[in-house]
């Protein structure tokens, strides 16, 4: 059973308590404890079952506007009593830094309005298994498929936060996840290729003969790939790729880098970095999504942010610390953004396709060729050619290449938008890039 | 060395009792407990910005039957907490009738010593070293920006214990020092990173104001990196520096060469035993018993003592990387190559120290051979998809060569290859074998372990450069 919030509060308030008691002016505790049991399945057979069940705590302690901070997973009073003494030991050798502090009051949450984030519906290994035996005799079917793993994963978890100025809230979360992923084969190639579903509530993941569908339908097209020739062409990214460009937008625009001055958008705010059709919203509050949250990981409640307003940058993500250095309130972005994507473009998936005579389409992408600091932008990619709004024939062992300044402002949306992860975005077409082939 | 059960209302007996029932049908298993101390200090911006200490405790409980794995981990150490995972991977492996197999290695050898880095440092010396970092380089060049320095140490104390009470036990220190700077100029931005570490005490990568080197190569590489232009796009030669461009090793060839993708037939080289997958000359190690690297391990996480396995000797794949479940499968040995990230996850057959072995050629023939090419001397991450044999990684440090000679740096790009054909494309082996420096570490579903690599210059005559310019 998952610690209740009595639990996690006792464990919390002991902490601050005996903080304060041994020198700390100010204090900060996260107890949390997560619960989850996976089934793996492997060509149609069970291949691993794992249950985990983790309680951890974090206690940052300030003395005057000198910060240090301790974890365990060890709850045990006199555990948690020996590390405290060495975190404020620790505290008091390690330099002031006048931006320390805990959040402002006045910014903490109060209010807390139901989001639904928790499904208390406990699905027997059994059920997990009956779940993955049908995704996978869907996965499997075409024998071109010779390889299938799939995963069927429930998760839950319960956390409180609290600081010595008095706040003290949490609350449980869930998530239910399937994955499946096949590996296909012809006379020229082989192939893997997957498919995920994740949500808050189990009646809300895809249907198992879906999921499995997918993952083979994607896997097979992928066989035969052909390596084109270095170009410039008119690149489209499949959503599962396009959020991924959005994220590096977000850790751009993170209060931390700006602040260090290591994101090629610092000091971009008020000023036009997308297309003028843009818009991209960072929303927390959406009921079940995925990156909801009632308060960020320092307490601070937060609200839906327009970051970018027709092509304009009009916010960071700000938390305490990198907020007083940029003298900016924090807006609860502690963790990052929350339920962040870009608003749907006006034309349909097939009109974006047909744009440009000549399209590469991008499925997949591999490797760390993301540069924050210059914005340069290359990495190794698979995907199709696309010619005429029609998909030709599969295309590996490229990559792509481009600066984020010049693809952000070359980006045209279609209008297919789904709230599938945290981050979301429609497809994505961006014009001017290089693709480096033969 | 942790006493696990200290604490806890445990007894030793108790819990050979628990393990050995719990296996009692089982292939093979074990109860893995695990205590680390870690710390991490962090100077950025001009100050202090964390220091974080760390105490993490738990076990994770595994049996196995034919292929199927339960496992079940917790960080409470309670009669109450194993007898609950106990159940748990009965109740998963309930129609099991294996035999367990008690054959299990022993060793004498130790790669490191049972020290705690943290312990043997101050912490005011420590926060001495990141300030003098951060003067050093804002003094010596006024372009510096941001100076970001960090120490990670930590101590591992593992204790195995297997059906029948036979119990192994190790004790892994690892530290790291690490400097990034970047550099502003005329407009741009430049990062250079550079760090040392492996599995002896801060004090041994800091003697003789070893800092100081640490600092000037990650100048160094910001610096070349203000005067780099757009980097090329399309195959080329390439010629790769010695020690940590060896990462090409561990992402092309090392992760497809791991047993659990073999033995699933997921790799693109499981059917290749015995084949020429490279050309002559070109042989390939992975070893875990090296002194003191990163990517040494005296036993590994199943207990079995780590070798020098050869992987591809003068170009012939000769052996996988095993562990316990995927040797047994497989119908051979573990090569002691069987480790996780910590209790929390499972065990997966992984690399310790990568290497390509030394041969005839200078650094100088190779660059004087190649015409149009890029000379890559350093590398940020790598990637490769097992499946299709597609690899990348990303240039942090390259020059052009043009009719023999070195050019301008080019900025970052990326380079992609195929796995089982990359080593076909070797035209010449160096004679200049370096390890890097040890700051490898390497993930593979979800869990991350530390690595090390090594090589000597290599040309390569044909690979995809991924730069912008046509």
């Amino acid at each position: 059973m998952i610690k209740d919030q009595e639990y996690l509060k006792s464990k919390a308030s002991y902490c601050l308590d005996l903080a304060k008691k041994l020198g700390a002016t100010d204090a900060s505790v996260t107890v949390g404890n997560s619960i989850s049991e996976t089934v793996n399945f492997r060509n149609k057979a069970l291949d691993e079952s794992n249950r985990s069940d983790s309680l951890a705590i974090s206690i940052q302690t300030f003395v005057g506007k000198k910060k240090s901070s301790i974890s365990s997973s060890n709850l045990l009073d006199e555990n948690l009593k020996t590390l405290i003494e060495k975190c404020i030991e620790t505290t008091k050798i390690t330099p002031e830094d006048k931006f320390n502090s805990l959040p402002d009051q006045d910014l903490l949450a109060k209010e807390i309005q139901e989001l639904d984030l928790y499904d208390e519906t406990h699905l027997d290994n059994d059920k997990k298994i009956d779940y993955l035996r049908e995704l996978e005799d869907t996965a499997s079917k075409d024998e071109k498929i010779i390889n299938t793993e799939s995963s069927f994963s429930e998760n839950r978890g319960n956390f409180i936060l609290a600081n010595s100025d008095g706040f003290c809230n949490g609350y449980k979360s869930s998530s239910f996840t399937a994955s499946c992923v096949t590996v296909a084969k012809d006379e020229n190639s082989m192939e893997r290729d997957y498919e995920f579903t994740s949500r808050c509530h189990l009646n809300d993941i895809i249907k198992p003969k879906n999921l499995g569908n997918i993952a083979a339908e994607q896997t097979i097209k992928k066989l035969s790939p052909k390596k084109i020739g270095s170009d410039k062409i008119s690149l489209i990214f499949d959503k599962r790729i396009a959020k991924g460009l959005l994220s590096s937008f977000a850790s751009a625009i993170s209060s931390s880098a700006i602040a260090r001055g290591t994101s090629f958008l610092k000091d971009k705010i008020d000023q036009q970095i997308f297309s003028d059709t843009i818009n991209i919203f960072d929303k927390p509050d959406l009921v079940k999504g995925l990156g909801s949250q009632y308060f960020d990981s320092e307490g601070v409640k937060s609200e839906t942010l327009k970051l970018v307003e027709n092509g304009f940058l009009r916010e960071y993500l700000v938390d305490t610390y990198n907020g007083k250095k940029l003298e900016l309130k924090s807006n609860g972005r502690s963790g990052g953004s929350t339920n962040l994507y870009l608003e749907n473009g006006k034309m349909s998936f097939e009109e974006l396709l047909k744009i440009n005579s000549k399209n590469l389409y991008i499925t997949e992408t591999i490797g760390h060729g993301t540069n924050l600091v210059t914005g340069d932008y290359s990495v190794g990619a698979t995907g199709f050619l696309i010619e005429n709004g029609e998909f030709k024939y599969p295309v590996n062992e490229i990559t792509i290449a481009g600066n984020f300044n010049d693809m952000f402002k070359n980006i045209t949306l279609a209008n297919d938008l789904e709230f599938k992860y945290s981050v979301n975005s429609p497809t994505i077409m961006i014009e001017g890039m290089t693709v480096a082939g033969k | 060395m942790s006493n696990f059960l200290d604490k806890s209302d445990l007894n030793r007996k108790d819990v050979d009792n628990i393990v050995s029932d719990t296996l009692k049908n089982c292939d093979d298993g074990e109860l893995y407990l695990e205590d680390t101390k870690s710390e991490s200090i962090l100077l950025d911006d001009n100050k202090i910005k964390s220091s974080n200490y760390s105490s993490d405790l738990g076990f994770g409980f595994r049996a196995i039957s034919n292929e199927v794995v339960a496992y079940s981990h917790s960080n409470e150490i309670s009669k109450e907490s194993l007898r609950n995972s106990s159940q748990n991977l009965k109740s998963t492996l309930k129609s099991s009738k294996g035999t367990y197999n008690h054959e299990i290695p022993k060793t004498n050898n130790k790669f490191y010593e049972d020290i705690n880095p943290i312990e043997q440092k101050s912490l005011d010396s420590k926060l001495e070293v990141l300030n003098k970092v951060n003067d050093y380089l804002r003094k010596k060049d006024s372009s510096v920006k941001q100076v970001t320095a960090s120490f990670s140490g930590e101590q591992k104390s593992i204790e195995i214990i297997r059906s029948g009470g036979e119990a192994l036990t190790d004790v892994r220190p690892l530290i790291r020092f690490n400097v990034s700077v970047m550099l502003e100029k005329n407009g741009r931005k430049e990062t250079g990173v550079y760090g040392i570490g492996g599995r002896q005490s801060y004090d041994e990568y800091l003697k003789n104001d070893n800092w100081k080197n640490v600092c000037e190569e990650a100048l160094r590489i910001a610096s070349v990196n203000l005067d780099s232009k757009p980097a090329p796009a399309g195959e080329m030669k390439v010629v790769l520096g010695p020690g940590w461009p060896a990462i090409l090793i561990h992402e092309a060839i090392g992760h497809g060469l791991e047993g659990d993708f073999n033995r699933k037939k997921t790799s693109a080289f499981h059917n290749l035993m015995g084949q020429k997958v490279a050309s002559e000359g070109v042989t390939i190690v992975d070893d875990g018993t090296i002194g003191k690297r990163r990517g040494s391990l005296t036993i590994d996480d199943e207990g079995t003592p780590t070798e020098k396995t050869v992987l591809i000797e003068n170009g012939i794949l000769k052996n996988f990387m095993q562990d316990r479940l995927n040797a047994r499968l497989m119908n051979t040995k573990s090569t002691g190559s069987g480790r996780r990230e910590n209790y929390k996850h499972i065990v997966l057959p992984r690399m310790r120290n990568t290497m390509m072995m030394s041969g005839q050629h200078t650094q100088d023939e190779m660059i004087k051979s190649v015409d149009r090419g890029i000379f890559a001397v350093s590398f940020g991450g790598g990637q490769v998809d097992i499946t299709s044999g597609k690899f990348v990684f990303n240039c942090t440090e390259a020059y052009e060569i043009n009719n023999g000679k070195i050019g301008s740096p080019i900025k970052g790009a990326t380079l992609i290859g195929d796995g089982p054909s990359i080593l076909k494309e070797v035209s010449m082996v160096g004679n200049d074998m370096m390890m890097d420096p040890g700051i490898g570490t390497c993930g593979k579903a979800g869990q991350g372990v530390p690595v090390g690599v090594a090589q000597p210059s290599i040309l390569i005559d044909k690979m995809t450069v991924g730069g912008t310019k046509l």
